[in-house]
């Protein structure tokens, strides 16, 4: 158990946030980027970066917004974070409002997690009778609250652009870029959207210094990742490790010995197969929000597939082309598959499509749908292609009553 | 709805809004409300919205058709949310759907005559590591298996008792 | 309560975010901010104002991106993905339409992954498309099936649409909807809220079942539409269109008891050459007179004449109006609103039906055209009014909805039976193997020919008011038109600003014209002009009815507008010129050539002024024999209102 570290888990309510109040918004800032965190969602863009480009923007109004719109299949680190270390979490995103000059926090919150509404309206009102929130924090003469705003069932909304079109009243159809949201985001102002996980790190970034952190991970990645495992394995749950540990060293730790397969980063995420279970998890390799299905040798690589495509089909907004009417394209071709109906041209059309849906896609959730289909359809052919209808497992038809 | 129903969902409405001062950000919230309590965002309640936020109704439509925890027509008393990601799925899933099915006598996507029970998929309910999980209203339940089912219903059952059911039936008739 | 507020004036409208309007953007370098920024576009380097989006970049440099979700009178949106280019550094293509050049970047607008992303996109839509090209208005003019022919589309390589699948809505008298053949550009949704400030229209649902849908997808209806077809002229495919009867009016031609007459109002003739191939602007009214007759019509007649009847009865009771407010204190009656476009006027008995009072109660031309027909003209030619089939040539589509309210009966007939578009009109006469730019000239028959200038100019923004004022001041004043304004030209009132402001002060007071006399006598009027000694008329014009809210908005709240004395409001972006029945496409450009060509026939003509049409003199001669505003003119020529709301039940 080499590779489990608990470095995020102990944390003095307050401390990150005390050293932060005693330095100037630029020198936070600087130690977050000395630290070298990048985004623990999944697309991994510098904090520092962000909450700079923010920063530098004049505006009246600015927001800082916690994205705990957790969607991602097979991702929970956030659930258990939103429980048990809300107090790292309300430090760190009144740390990223101090740093950016924001007087207001959002914490947008799965309607999924609504249960979870009443333990942090609690704690929220518990910091502000002891003076972490409110006017002039810890005496420092800064004010800032912090306001739980709800989701409403929508897994697109975890896109920052479409989580604020969502925030501001419309539905959550992500918007163009450029304008980026640290600009142009909630209301016309300059917002930035941080994870869950990256706010309760740079609580303790503050607390215990850049360097500590550097201490874990690798050059490009450093820091810890928690991981959210499931599926196939003995001991699934949130592990937290550091950044460049191989996906061998993942599956010791979980139990999932025999695996043929490993989902990296959710239903978004790569399909990894056996042979390359020496990549590592790191943005210089295999970037992931924290998702980690195992995938056990019963398991049919084509019933994966349409698991993620018939929820991909369900969660695109419906806005753009590629993402509307590609992914049910994709759905049916697992299907044909499934039922030993689709001819090698038609499967090479449809991988050009997951290209064009990778590329040409308004949002991360059109250009990464399309991931578990190339991967499955390019690592594992043997499996999928040629069956007879019978082995088809599954009724095949996608499964209707959400939204209804 | 009764004449005095609308006057007094206009009066709590007008106050949301008073709340959020007729501001547009304030209409997730507002529709969250409204949804929770009237079990749907009626074409009454969404012109209500729509006037006091200053937007239109079909604005407003277009928001509720979008997100699946809102509705336009009447949900259940209790939503029944069954997880239907892949670890959820590996652990069991279509099982629990069936039993869920068979057991409330309708399919997905359908709400029970007696309006108690509405029956969803849903989203990863972030229970990966204890599936296959599911919500009824805001109450999580995993590692259920079919056997649990039953157990789950009846309990919402009696807590709606035979008395209070019949007022639902009358009110729905209303 | 507060008041509403126009949605445009929240941040953010659900059709598009206000940060994604054109130009609309913050950041880059300051001091780019207004000053130029190089690009590279395909190997051809340029240097566009900050901000410019790399399809605007491209177009000045000759290079075409295509495009389907875009339109240049909307704002952006981004969601078609046709427009994909390469942006040198971006990870993911990039779409054209959307992204400002805030810093000298390198683009490519055709790659392999480019093409093959272009195709895509089209493969994926047609495969959701009702594609009946054979059977669809739209077909040969279709945006889908140009983008289809430019990128080779040989094969549904992810199948096609074998059947429909959503019951066509026919349900409205003016704009029917197949959602069939909708691509879910948005266009519509984007015009209706941004444009015309109507909400009829939004995206509903979510997923692949995302469509386009009224409040609850109910019947449009059912719902608050003010048939202005704006959504029409923007739809790049045949998912939109008006309601034609054509069919209808064939039947009546070939019936040998009807006596088919057709009103030709003035855009139609501005625009319908661009049917048939012609470039915008080109004015092809006496082909057209030629080609209606040759298609079978009886008669042909000119809707100004009764543009220039409206401008009398609308300018007296402008006139009384002002009498009653400024002479015997009466409040609420003013601005007078013009009523002459049924869009506008549905737009107002919806949403500010508590201004219904101060709209102008005369019928719009085409209506007053329809109680004429069926009543002095029968009369006059000995005709059975039950015989006579009214149609209109019309460049609009709530036309449809107007000759269809209860109350357009004053004949005892129906006034107008069938409402023809621009484009049904050329659909019309290319069916009955004419081709109208071949054809030799003829004017309008009698007594409805040879009308002023002024009901000419009624098709462009700010014509109406240009058209009163020529007359209104001619009589107040007792100067000429042409002695007040040079060549008698309102230049203020015309353009596309989407709302325009003049005042004008009465330079001096002539005497009460005799045309007035039964008014005087009924106390209506003073004998004299000198109330109105100097006086400064007040007016303003507004085009497209999200203009037409903010002036709303403004009067509501006690702004400058509400101090005007007289206000012309057209529900389509530049007029009539502009309508929902009109060629499509439009554009801004476009709409500037046909007003270009309708000023410059105005200019041509020697009769300029309503009042000074003999046809009209000759109208209240014989006919409307107690003058404008007067009890015979009452009972045809005007109208009453409902107050509609905009709740729905």
């Amino acid at each position: 158990m080499a590779n489990v570290v608990h470095i995020m888990e102990r944390y003095e309510p307050g401390s990150g946030l005390k050293k932060a109040l005693s330095q100037s918004r630029q020198d936070v800032i600087r130690t977050v980027r000395e630290s070298g965190i990048k985004g623990r969602g999944g697309a991994g863009f510098p904090t520092a970066v962000k909450w700079n480009l923010c920063a530098v923007v004049q505006s009246e109004k600015k927001f800082i917004v916690c994205n705990a719109d957790e969607g991602e299949p097979g991702t929970f680190k956030d659930r258990l974070l939103l429980a048990e270390r809300t107090d790292a979490l309300f430090d760190g995103i009144t740390i990223g409002g101090y740093a950016i000059g924001a007087k207001l926090g959002i914490i947008y919150l799965r309607a999924e997690y609504t249960y979870m509404r009443p333990g942090l309206e609690a704690k929220l009102a518990e910091r502000r009778t002891s003076g972490l929130l409110g006017t002039s924090i810890l005496g420092s003469g800064c004010n800032f609250d912090i306001e739980v705003r709800m989701g409403a069932g929508a897994y697109v909304c975890g896109e920052e652009t479409a989580l604020i079109q969502s925030l501001e009243g419309n539905r959550g159809e992500p918007r163009n870029r450029p304008p980026y949201p640290v600009n142009t985001g909630l209301v016309g102002a300059p917002t930035s959207v941080n994870n869950v996980e990256t706010l309760i790190a740079c609580a303790h970034i503050l607390a215990k210094g850049p360097e500590w952190f550097r201490k874990f991970g690798t050059e490009a990645s450093t820091g810890t990742k928690l991981l959210s495992i499931s599926g196939d394995c003995k001991k699934p749950g949130v592990y937290e490790v550091p950044w460049g540990i191989s996906l061998a060293d993942v599956i010791d730790l979980c139990g999932g010995e025999g695996a043929k397969a490993v989902q990296v980063g959710g239903a978004s995420g790569r399909t990894v197969p056996a042979a390359q279970f020496r990549r590592k998890l790191g943005f210089e390799d295999l970037a992931t929000g924290g998702s980690i299905i195992i995938i056990g040798p019963e398991r049919d690589l084509l019933d994966v597939a349409e698991n993620f495509l018939d929820f991909f089909v369900e969660e695109s907004c419906g806005q753009c082309t590629p993402c509307r009417e590609g992914n049910p394209k994709l759905l049916e071709g697992v299907q044909l598959l499934k039922h030993g109906k689709c001819s090698i041209g038609y499967l090479r059309e449809l991988q050009g499509l997951g290209r064009t849906m990778q590329a040409a896609s308004k949002c991360g959730l059109g250009q990464s749908s399309a991931n578990a289909f190339l991967d499955i359809t390019e690592h594992f052919r043997s499996e999928i292609l040629g069956r007879v209808s019978e082995r088809g497992q599954g009724s095949g038809a996608r499964e209707q009553g959400r939204a209804s | 709805m009764l004449a005095t129903e609308r006057e007094s969902l206009r009066h709590e409405i007008a106050e949301l809004a008073e709340k959020f001062e007729h501001k547009r950000d304030g209409m997730m919230p507002m529709l969250e409300t409204i949804q929770e309590k009237y079990r749907c965002v009626s074409d009454f309640a969404m012109q209500e919205v729509a006037r006091q936020l200053g937007v239109f109704p079909t604005e407003v439509y277009g928001v509720v058709s979008f997100y699946s925890f809102l509705s336009t027509e009447p949900k259940g008393k209790f939503v029944i949310r069954l997880c239907r990601t892949l670890s959820c799925d590996f652990a069991g899933k279509r099982e629990v759907a069936r039993q869920l099915e068979n057991e409330l006598g309708i399919r997905f996507g359908e709400t029970t005559k007696d309006r108690l029970f509405s029956l969803e998929y849903c989203n990863c309910l972030g229970m990966c590591d204890n599936g296959p999980a599911l919500l009824v209203n805001n109450d999580v339940y995993t590692r259920v298996h079919p056997e649990l089912v039953s157990d789950i219903l009846e309990k919402y059952r009696r807590m709606f008792g035979p008395a209070s059911q019949l007022e639902e039936m009358e009110a729905h008739h209303a | 309560m507060p008041e509403k507020k126009h949605p445009n004036k929240v941040a953010v409208t659900s059709a598009v975010p206000t940060s994604e309007k054109p130009h609309v953007v913050t950041g880059g370098k300051p001091g780019d901010i207004g000053g130029l920024v190089s690009v590279k576009i395909d190997d051809i380097e340029l240097k566009v104002p900050f901000g410019t989006t790399i399809l605007e970049a491209a177009k000045t440099a000759g290079i075409r991106i295509p495009t389907l979700c875009y339109h240049e009178d909307l704002c952006l949106a981004g969601v078609c993905r046709i427009c994909v280019v390469e942006v040198a550094k971006q990870r993911t293509l990039q779409t054209s339409c959307t992204f400002p050049i805030t810093e000298p970047i390198t683009v490519t607008t055709t790659s392999q992954r480019v093409r093959q992303a272009r195709r895509h996109v089209l493969d994926l839509l047609l495969a959701k498309h009702y594609g009946e090209c054979y059977s669809c208005f739209r077909n040969n003019n279709c945006e889908l099936q140009a983008l289809a022919k430019e990128y080779g589309v040989d094969f549904f390589r992810f199948g096609h649409v074998e059947k429909p699948k959503y019951e066509v809505d026919r349900s409205s008298y003016s704009v029917v909807r197949d959602m069939n053949k909708c691509v879910l550009c948005r266009r519509c949704v984007r015009t209706c809220i941004d444009l015309q400030s109507v909400g009829v229209l939004t995206a509903a649902q979510r997923s692949d079942r995302t469509r386009i849908e009224t409040f609850l997808d109910r019947p449009l209806a059912d719902v608050i539409c003010i048939n202005c077809g704006q959504c029409i002229n923007r739809c790049p495919t045949g998912a939109l269109r008006a309601k034609d009867p054509s069919d209808e009016i064939w039947a009546a031609i070939d019936d040998p008891k009807k006596h088919v007459v057709m009103q030709t109002a003035p855009s139609p003739r501005a625009a319908i050459g661009e049917e048939f191939g012609l470039e915008p602007g080109t004015s092809v009214t006496q082909e057209m007179n030629t080609a209606i007759r040759r298609a079978g019509f009886d008669m042909v007649f000119d809707t100004n004449t009764t543009a220039d009847l409206t401008i009398l009865e609308e300018g007296t009771e402008l006139l009384h109006r002002l009498y009653k407010a400024l002479v015997q204190g009466e409040k609420g009656i003013l601005p007078q609103f013009t009523s002459c476009s049924p869009g506008w006027v549905k737009f107002i008995e919806h949403f500010y039906p508590e201004f219904l009072p101060c709209l102008s109660t005369c019928k719009s031309p085409q209506q007053m055209f329809g109680a004429l027909i069926k009543t002095y003209y029968a009369q006059k030619q000995g005709i059975d009014p039950a015989d006579i089939v009214s149609v209109s040539l019309m460049p609009c589509s709530a036309k449809k909805f107007e000759a269809n309210r209860p109350e357009m009966h004053a004949s005892g007939y129906k006034d107008v039976d069938y409402g023809l578009t621009t484009r049904e009109m050329a659909q019309m006469i290319k069916e009955a193997g004419i081709d109208l730019t071949r054809l030799p000239k003829s004017h309008f028959d009698l007594p409805f020919g040879d009308a002023s200038g002024a009901g000419l100019i009624f098709g462009a923004t700010g014509g109406v008011m240009e058209a009163a004022i020529r007359t209104v001041v001619e009589v107040v004043t007792g100067l000429k038109a042409e002695q007040v304004f040079s060549d008698a030209n309102v230049i203020p009132v015309r353009g596309f600003e989407g709302i325009k402001y003049m005042e004008i002060a009465i330079p001096q007071l002539g005497p009460v014209p005799a045309l007035f006399n039964s008014l005087i006598k009924k106390g209506k009027l003073g004998a004299t002009w000198d109330w109105l000694k100097g006086a400064t008329l007040k007016i303003a014009v507004a085009h497209g009815t999200a203009n037409a809210r903010k002036l709303m908005d403004d009067i509501k709240a006690g702004g400058k507008f509400s101090q005007c004395h007289f206000i012309e409001v057209m529900a389509c972006p530049g007029g009539c010129l502009g309508g929902g029945g009109q060629p499509i496409p439009t554009s801004p450009s476009i709409r500037a050539a046909r007003a270009k060509a309708i000023y410059g026939e105005d200019m041509g003509l020697a009769l300029r002024k309503s009042h000074e049409n003999p046809h009209v003199i000759k109208l209240y001669e014989e006919f409307l024999t107690d003058g404008p505003c007067g009890e015979q003119s009452h009972k045809y020529l005007h109208t009453h209102y409902t107050p509609r709301g905009d709740y729905l039940v």
